[in-house]
This record gives C-alpha cells, structure tokens and sequence, in this order.
C-alpha cells in the first residue's frame, strides 16, 4: 500500500492517495467544487477553469480538476478572489452561449451571483443547427467547448479522431475536419460525445425533435428519409 | 428544459457485448438512450446500434397483429407474401388454434420428426427455454436450433472436445492485463465495437501487444505488431505452423503440459510437418511472420487469443478453432487472469439461448439428449412419464432445411425471430426446401424474407416491450425490463409460447401438463436453474443492479470471471493432432477470387431490425469490398457496379476499392436481401459441428451497368473504415 499524502483543505485535514486531485480530494471531505467541462470518464483538460482553488505559496489561481494532491498543501475552496473568477466566467459563458439547456451552469450563476447581462454589448454565438446525419443534431450556439465530445472520439474512449478544434479565439468551434458532413468523417455514429455532452448542443435526433414539439406518434412514424421526403 | 417521463436501464439487444442501457422515455417514446459510467460491461460507451439503432420498434412496417394466410400454402407451391393484402388480420385465439392445429396434426400424422423449431439468440433466456421445453416436452423432438449453429458451433464443439467448456475462458475487459494477444477472424471494431475500444486501450495505454491473424486488412490491423494476411480458411496451417515453432524453439510450457494437458506426444508429433515455409505455402503469410508471432506469443507474460466467425464458419472450423486451443495448451496461457481463450460470441444472447438448450443435442446446461440419467432429470423436471423425451439427437439448422421433403424429413417448421431465407448458405437451395415445407410459422417483428413463406405470422413484443435476460460474450446474465407497453397486439415471445404450449397439450391430450402457468419470466429463470447447474445461483433479486457470469453454482456463489483456474471441466486439457484440409471450394480459373461474409457496423444479420431502423440510412445498400490492384484489373471503379457470380448463384451491387480487402479477396455482408451475399455461399459443412463454410467460396467478379443495381439511388459517401 502506497502512503497517503496529508494536505489541509478549507481548514480540514485529509490524506489521499498520490495522483489524486485536488477536486478528488475535497470530493473525500465532501466539499463541492463546481466544475463544468469534468467528466470522471474524461481525461481532465482544466479548460472551464470554474474549478480553480487557492493554495498557499502559488501565484496563481490553481485548476483543481488537475492539480495534484502534495504533501502539506493548503488549499482554500472559497474566497472573494474565487468566486469573482468563477463568477466571471459564468457571466462570459452566459453572454455569448445559450445555456438554456444547461440548468446546472445557470445554477451555478445564480449560486455565485453572477450577472447574464454583465457583458451585455457582447456578440452572441450565432450558427445554424447542424442536422447532417439520422441520429443526432449539434447545435453549437450551446455549446461551451468543454471538450468531453473531442476527448471521448479520441483517446477517451472511440479512437475515431473525427472532430477536433476549429477555427481561432472568439470564433472557436467544435468541429470536423474541413467541414465536412459526419457521415464523411471516420465518424462512427457510436455517440459518445452526445452522452458526455453537458449542455445540450449535442443532443439525439428524436428528443430535439419533440423539443420542436413534433407529436411523439408522428416522430415515432417516420424515418428522416420519410421526413424529408414530405417536406 | 425538457425531461424524460421515465428511464429504463436494460440491456442492448445487438451484440454479444451486453451493454448497459438506459432508455430515456417521453410519450411512450424512446428519445435517447445513455449509459451509466460505471456499468461493469462497457463504461458508458456504446455504438452506433446501441445508442440510436431502437428505432425499430416504431417502423411503420412492424406488424402487431396475428395474421394467417388468406390463401392455403400447398407444400411445393409456397410463396412469399410481403404486402398485408395477402395476409388476413386474426384474433390471437384464432391464430393460436390455427398454429396448434396445424402443428399436432403433423404430429399425429408423422410423428416427432416431422417437428421442428428454429430458436433465437436475439430473444431471453427464458423464450428459449420455453421454446425448447415446447417442441422437447410436447412434440418429442429433439430438431432444435438457432443461429449458433451458423456461427459458433465449431468454436462450442472444439472447446467442448479439448477442455470441456463452451463459452469465452474471460472476461471480455481483462484485455487490459494481457502483455499479448491474438485476435483472429474477428472484425472487432465493427462487429463487438466495446471490445474493440477496450482493445485499442489495452494498446495505447497499457503497452499489449496485437497479432492479427486475418484475410482483411480490418482497421485492427492499424494497432497491430504483426499482421498475418493469410488466405482464407488457412488457420490451420499459420496456427499449427506457430506451433511448429514453438516446439522446434522449445518455447512451451512443460510446467502445464504435464499438470493440466494430455495427448502431447500425439499432437506434437502432428505438428512436424507444419514447417513455417510448408504453413507459407498453403497460407500466403510470409514464414518470418510466423516465426515472429509464436515468439512473441510463446514468450508473453500473460497472452490471450480472441476470435470471431472467421475461425469457425468453415468446413474445417472444429479443426481450426482446435488449433488456436492447441497454442493455449502448449504455452500455459489459459487459467489466468489476462489469459485465455475468447470466442466472441455474436449475438446478444447465443451463449443464453446455447445455455438454454436451444440446440439439438443438448438439454439446457449442454446436458446431452442421449444422456439417459440427463433425460431423465428433465423427464421429472418437466413432469413427463419415465422414457417419454426422446433419446435421439436432433437435426441443426442446415439439416432440418435439407430434410424437408424427404421420407421421413421435416414437415413442419416454427420459426421464433429468425430468418434462415437470409442466414442460410446457398439460399436459392433454402428456398426450395421452404417450399416445400407442409406448414410455416413465424412468430417476429417484421414479415421478413423467411416469414413471408409463413401460414400464420405471431407479432412478438421486441426487447424494449418485455421483461427477461440475456447472457453475455463473457458469461454474465444481465437483466432485460420492459420499458414501454407492446405495440399493437404484440405480445413477449414467452407469453405467446406459453399460450400456444396449453393449447398443444390439451389437444394432444396429455394428462399431465408440462407446467406453463408462469406469472413473469423470473420464475421460468428459476425452473431453467433447477435443471442447469451453472444457472443454480442466477436469481433476478440478485443482478438487478449488475450481472453475474456463469457458472453460478448456488445462491451464495458469487460468479466466475474467468475459468479453468486449476482444472478444466473434462479434467486435463486435451491436445488434438492436426491436419491442414483446404476448404470445399478454392479459387479456380473459372472462379478466381475467394468470397468472404460478414457484417458491417451499422446492420445487424439478416436485416429485419437493422434495414427498418434509420441505421438503414448510414448503409443503405450492399458494398462488396475488392482490392485495388484487382479491381483496376477488372476494370471496376470505387462505387462501381459489379457482378458477382458463384457456382450457386449471382448479383448485383456496387464496389468498395479498398485496401481493407487483400488481393484476392472480396467481402460482402450478409444484410442486404436486394443483394444476398448467401446466395453466393455453399452450403458445406464442418462434418463435426454441421457449421456451413460462410467465410470461403469461390467467386467470378466482373463490371456491371448501373442499371443491373437493385436500387441505383441508394448511394451514400462514407468516411469510416
């Protein structure tokens, strides 16, 4: 058995085992750390930068999803400094994505009292539904670029490489390479990304369709060919 | 926001791998499915038929009434009757008197052999056992199959031969803890898509090493050490050939040939004339590739081999699948966590429907029917008079189809959920004998290409409308649940057998019932566990939340993860001396390229679910996959129509040019009715586990018109490999 590794967090001492993260960590004293692109079936990326912590002795704010547990740390989970950057980056989300299928985010601003029209002159992410195969839309005004999607189509799980980063700054976007549609990608359709999506920009054909309010038994009914025949 | 109004966790009715589902359910539709991240099978990945492939249940094309025929079938002027105006709509009473008089007249007229049912491994555990206990306890018969027989029946024959067992030694996720392993016959991206993920993982990130051994370049092949591209049907030789090697270098194992194996000297003895250049020859591997792959094989810590219908479906499959359990014995590398040996099985529950007895020779629990202390526990188990079942074993699947109309053959033929007018070699022979049949029922989703010869057709419930269980690739027995009421008049296959089981006794007028009074599928469960001892311990209480892997001895035993750890079932495991036999047709002038068949990710067999769920629109038409090299030589262009023509029969459909086919070569799946690679096939079997040659047969290619296509507008670019 490895030795656990004491540290003190909030003012709580708890030992874990070497590798674990800060987020694993307070997890054990119970202490909830908000995170948004964490997954545990994810390789974490501290992309969101919502779970950032205090340690004393470091310069910056540390991403807690990341950063490893080390013998004597003290860590602070909450404070003024925190919850401004946390609320910071809640109001940005809110001011250029839609978030409304996204309850836990919008949870999260109210938690931290953050303001959705803070950033209110600020261009809204703008594109089209992207409806290009049978089995599920992607809808990237929801989306928050947590990743997940692009990790669990790589290593995470699928090794299928078919979506990755596109475009720079502002107007970076989940995407294929060159644009093309799905089904001419290494695409497989095996979904992993619309299971590990969080806010709802990937989401299955049929539930965007009742969302839409199409009837259940016409949805039921129809193939995509027979739709798009009818119209 | 929108939520669901329920959430059924179940399990995936596609492949062997068993994955965890969750069904989330609004207005009596299912709208998404998820899985849990911690489900024990897959981790909460799933594939393209797991997570979208439900939509099925919804066809417009799905029938849920009981219908029969409106004209009279005559045995020799059957035909298929697609369109609903042939087909007049009935009561379930009505249809189920119909069936049992139809069937008990046959009966009474010619006797039990005149009896058979074809079972399925898409449907529970608990259908199967009824169906067997069915047409075992009320017709006397033993002519009980499903489509194990066209996949794994040499794989189940040559490990039963060697060490006694009939199932994957592992579990399928251990491919972490193996250093090496081989995995041969077995397009494992496409066909167990889970595994294969836990497959590349194993690579990427826990340093095992892959050998595969395959006549396709499938995408494996790019996570690959070493690649053996030997020709098809020539798994004897390059296995052999590695065992050559081992003994020659001294690589075995002496440690466990002498503690667990017996027949050596024997075997070894065979194995002298598989040099590498001899196993080179016959194989087309180069002989260093050979050599390369028994050392790394021979001097893995922990090395495992996982293989597929390619090893199997072939007329010397008991031979080849011996040849891989061969290499096992002689490197100890069974009995270990990380080790072992793998069929993946195929469909989500044919280790179930195999366990259950839905196989001609076996009682449930592969007790045989010539067994007379096995008789008679069934006799008491089923409360049938002393000598009543019958003794003999019965005819598999090929034979009961070859059977009809012959003295004495197969007159009558019920056909749970399967589709032999699809998953039968050399249909148009199938076809005949389906002609010939004196009654047909089909009791399924859909009117498929077998159910429209039917007289009467009983709409069954699908996976997402009953409650019931599935037993995985690796032996774990996994909760079905009812999700949604069954459409239409659809009733659980279970139900329907149990219903149509009293009328047949009543009309045969037997005085004692065989017992069909079940109020939920759990306690069928619980009566197949009276009578399989490895099922003893499966209670549903017990794996609401996860499964348990067989053998489950009692109520307390916990499972068995993986098997043979100090002894194998028959005791010592048992070399078996070999011989190369080419296949039963080989490439010709005439003939020039081998046939191979199988599957393609998105569909799922003979097509009833796949072709009617919107996976049709991703592979809407049948692709035969040629090499480059020949088919610029034949002149044909990526997407191209071309015709291929075997001894037995001809199509039409478009050409993949791709290097995932070697030269030589060409693959077809089976899915696609408009273009039946088993038209192609041949129908010869292993002459051990009567398993037809699907994986090789002789084929000419030439170009054809677009006009020559069945369906010239079904076309669709692709990225995927």
């Amino acid at each position: 058995m490895t030795d656990l590794i004491d540290l003190t967090i909030d003012g709580q001492a708890v030992s874990a085992p070497p590798g674990a993260t800060i987020l694993q960590a307070a997890a054990q004293l119970g202490i909830d750390i908000p995170t948004i692109c964490y997954h545990e079936a994810c390789t974490a990326n501290a992309l969101c930068r919502l779970c950032v912590v205090e340690v004393q002795g470091s310069r910056t704010l540390v991403p807690a999803c990341v950063a490893q547990v080390s013998p004597g740390m003290v860590v602070t989970t909450r404070s003024e400094r925190i919850d401004r950057s946390r609320r910071t980056i809640l109001e940005m989300l809110a001011s250029s994505v839609d978030l409304s299928d996204s309850p836990e985010i919008l949870a999260r601003l109210q938690e931290y009292g953050g303001d959705p029209q803070r950033f209110d002159e600020s261009e809204r992410r703008a594109m089209p539904v992207i409806d290009d195969n049978p089995f599920f839309v992607r809808d990237y005004e929801k989306c928050v670029l947590c990743w997940r999607c692009v990790q669990v189509c790589a290593e995470d799980a699928q090794y299928a490489f078919a979506i990755n980063f596109s475009g720079r700054g502002y107007h970076t976007q989940i995407n294929t390479f060159f644009e093309k549609p799905l089904q001419e990608t290494t695409c497989v359709f095996c979904g992993q990304c619309v299971g590990v999506c969080p806010t709802g920009a990937l989401k299955p054909k049929r539930q965007y369709l009742l969302e839409q309010g199409v009837p259940a038994d016409e949805i039921r009914a129809q193939t995509r060919f027979e739709r798009r025949r009818r119209r | 926001m929108f939520h669901p109004d329920q959430i059924t966790r179940t399990t995936c009715p596609f492949c062997g791998v068993g994955c965890t589902l969750d069904l989330h359910i609004r207005d009596n539709t299912i709208y998404r499915v998820t899985s849990p991240f911690d489900s024990v099978v897959n981790h909460g990945n799933l594939c393209v038929k797991g997570r979208f492939g439900y939509d099925f249940i919804d066809s417009p094309k799905r029938v849920t009434v009981p219908l029969v025929r409106k004209t009279h079938q005559a045995p020799g002027a059957r035909h298929p009757a697609f369109d609903l105006d042939e087909w007049r709509e009935v009561s379930w009473e009505y249809a189920l008197d119909y069936a049992t008089e139809r069937m008990t007249g046959i009966y009474q007229a010619h006797g039990s052999g005149a009896i058979a049912a074809y079972s399925c491994a898409k449907a529970t555990n608990e259908d199967n056992y009824l169906l067997q206990k069915l047409f075992r306890a009320l017709f006397r018969t033993n002519h009980i199959d499903h489509c194990t027989r066209l996949c794994h029946a040499a794989s189940v024959v040559a490990l039963q031969m060697a060490v006694g067992s009939a199932a994957m030694s592992n579990t399928a996720a251990e491919v972490i803890y193996n250093d090496v392993f081989i995995l041969t016959g077995s397009n494992v991206t496409e066909n167990h898509p889970i595994i294969a993920n836990q497959m590349k993982a194993a690579i990427e990130k826990h340093g095992a090493r892959l050998i595969v051994v395959d006549p396709r370049r499938i995408e494996m092949v790019n996570y690959a050490t070493l690649w053996l591209p030997e020709k098809p049907g020539a798994d004897v030789a390059v296995f052999s050939a590695m065992a050559h090697v081992i003994l020659e270098e001294k690589l075995y194992n002496q440690e466990f040939i002498d503690a667990r194996t017996e027949n050596f000297a024997a075997f070894a003895e065979s194995m002298r004339v598989f040099t590498p250049e001899y196993a080179e020859a016959l194989s087309g591997v180069d002989r260093q590739l050979i050599v390369a792959a028994a050392r790394l094989y021979a001097e893995a810590r922990n090395a495992a081999i996982y293989w597929a219908l390619g090893i199997p479906e072939s007329t010397h499959g008991t031979a080849n699948a011996l040849s891989l359990i061969n290499l096992a014995l002689l490197t100890g590398h069974i009995g270990r966590q990380g080790t072992g040996l793998n069929p993946l099985r195929g469909q989500n529950n044919v280790q179930g429907a195999s366990d259950a007895g839905a196989m001609p020779w076996h009682y449930p629990g592969y007790q045989r029917v010539d067994s007379e202390p096995a008789a008679q526990k069934f006799e008491a188990l089923w409360n049938i008079e002393p000598g009543g079942l019958n003794r003999r074993p019965g005819l598999t699947t090929t034979e009961i189809l070859s059977s009809v109309g012959s003295p004495g053959g197969v007159r009558s033929l019920f056909v749970m959920g399967e589709n032999p007018m699809m998953s039968e070699p050399n249909l148009n022979v199938t076809r005949e004998h389906i002609e010939q049949l004196e009654f047909l029922a089909a009791q399924d989703l859909f009117i498929n290409e077998t159910g429209a010869y039917a007289d009467v057709f009983l709409p069954a419930a699908s996976w997402a409308e009953k409650d019931g269980t599935f037993t995985n690739t690796d032996r774990r027995v996994q909760r079905v649940r009812q999700a949604l009421p069954a459409r239409g008049q659809a009733r659980p296959d279970w139900v329907i057998l149990c219903e149509l089981a009293q009328r047949i006794e009543e009309r045969l007028g037997r005085t004692s019932s065989a017992g069909w009074r079940y109020t939920h599928p759990s306690e069928v469960l619980g009566e197949m566990g009276r009578g399989v001892p490895e099922y003893a311990g499966v209670r549903y209480e017990r794996i609401e939340r996860e499964g348990l892997q067989t053998p489950v001895w009692d109520e307390h035993h916990p499972g068995t993860p993986f098997l043979f750890t100090d002894t194998f079932p028959r005791g010592r495991g048992k070399f078996h001396p070999l011989e190369y036999s080419p296949n039963a047709e080989m490439p010709d002038e005439e003939y020039p390229f081998y046939l191979s068949t199988g599957r393609v990710l998105e569909h799922w067999h003979g097509g009833s679910l796949t072709r009617h769920a919107s996976l049709n629109e991703v592979y809407p038409e049948a692709l035969m996959e040629i090499n480059p090299a020949d088919a610029a030589r034949l002149g044909i262009p990526d997407g191209g129509p071309a015709r291929v023509t075997s001894r037995r029969g001809s199509l039409v459909l478009r050409a993949r040019v791709t290097p995932k086919a070697n030269p030589g070569v060409v693959f077809i799946p089976f899915h696609f009715t408009e273009a039946a690679a088993n038209l192609l096939t041949i129908d010869a079997l292993d002459p051990q586990a009567k398993i037809p040659e699907y994986k090789a047969c002789a084929v000419r290619v030439v170009p054809a018109g677009e006009e020559d296509l069945p369906d010239p507008q079904a076309r669709l670019k692709r990225g995927r490999y």
